[in-house]
């Protein structure tokens, strides 16, 4: 995606990133970015909040007009009630080790099979 | 568990890349996936002030009853789709949901910026960006959504990544 926004951007259509996996989009490079520090799935809000969603949509509308350099980041305020999200996403442990690479293994075989 | 908690009390953004980077590496994955990395990053500064812009949305999620596999497409932006097609995407299904579509796709948030007049227009269609590993696939997608932007006429662009 963001990949997608330099192209958009380089053809001379002003563009703005709202997202939640902030090294992903700082990695790559944009314009103009919203940083939403929740769980990936709502760059917008948390879910039924449309106070924290429009809230989101205005700071990409003034980044939109107020950013003059390439590469800005602006973080946004809205935060997710508890923390524990942070650590249990992808999360990889002793108690999960064997399952997860029993799950790669099968899905190596089934590919090969193919 | 100390180390967990001192990175909580911390509060500091979660490593995407580190995280899927050891994910894939205890899946028994050798060659970690290549993100882009760039220095630089091209600017445009906007041409009409955002009371007289038409605005386009691009997303990674898709219409409900899309064919598969997915690709790339424009579809009515109004009314705002009430769910979207989002369970192949990768987000965090143990801690949230996508039935808000709201949460992921600012149309209904847009549509009230413009009745407020802080921007000029919403684009009639928004885009669909399928997630493909391979860069000079999304860049083909890419060109196919620019060309879309200026058929609309579309003067900024919003892509909101799930």
């Amino acid at each position: 995606m963001s990949l997608v926004a330099r192209q958009i951007e380089e053809a001379g259509i002003p563009t703005v990133v709202i997202g939640s996996a902030r090294d992903i989009v700082e990695e790559c490079g944009v314009t103009r970015f919203v940083f939403t520090d929740l769980p990936l799935g709502n760059p917008m809000g948390p879910p039924e909040n449309s106070d924290a969603q429009n809230h989101t949509l205005r700071l990409a509308l003034s980044l939109l007009e107020s950013a003059d350099n390439p590469r800005t980041t602006v973080q946004s305020p809205i935060r997710w009630p508890t923390e524990e999200w942070r650590d249990s996403y992808m999360l990889v442990d002793s108690q999960n080790r064997a399952a997860l690479l029993a799950e790669g293994e099968a899905r190596r075989r089934a590919k090969a099979a193919h | 568990m100390a180390d967990r908690q001192i990175r909580s009390a911390n509060r500091r953004a979660v490593s995407y890349i580190d995280k899927s980077r050891e994910f894939y590496a205890a899946q028994g994955y050798e060659a970690p996936y290549q993100w882009a990395v760039h220095d630089d990053a091209p600017f445009q500064p906007p041409k009409a002030p955002l009371t007289r812009a038409r605005i386009g949305v691009v997303t990674t999620a898709f219409p409900v009853n899309s064919s598969k596999p997915k690709r790339v497409l424009a579809a009515k932006a109004n009314p705002a789709p009430q769910a979207m097609y989002t369970a192949d995407l990768s987000w965090h299904k143990q801690a949230t949901h996508t039935n808000d579509v709201a949460s992921f796709l600012p149309l209904q948030a847009l549509r009230l910026a413009t009745e407020a007049g802080t921007v000029g227009a919403t684009s009639h269609r928004f885009y669909c960006l399928p997630t493909r590993y391979s860069q000079r696939a999304t860049l083909e997608d890419g060109a196919k959504i620019v060309d879309w932007c200026k058929e609309d006429r579309v003067d900024a662009v919003i892509l909101v990544p799930l």
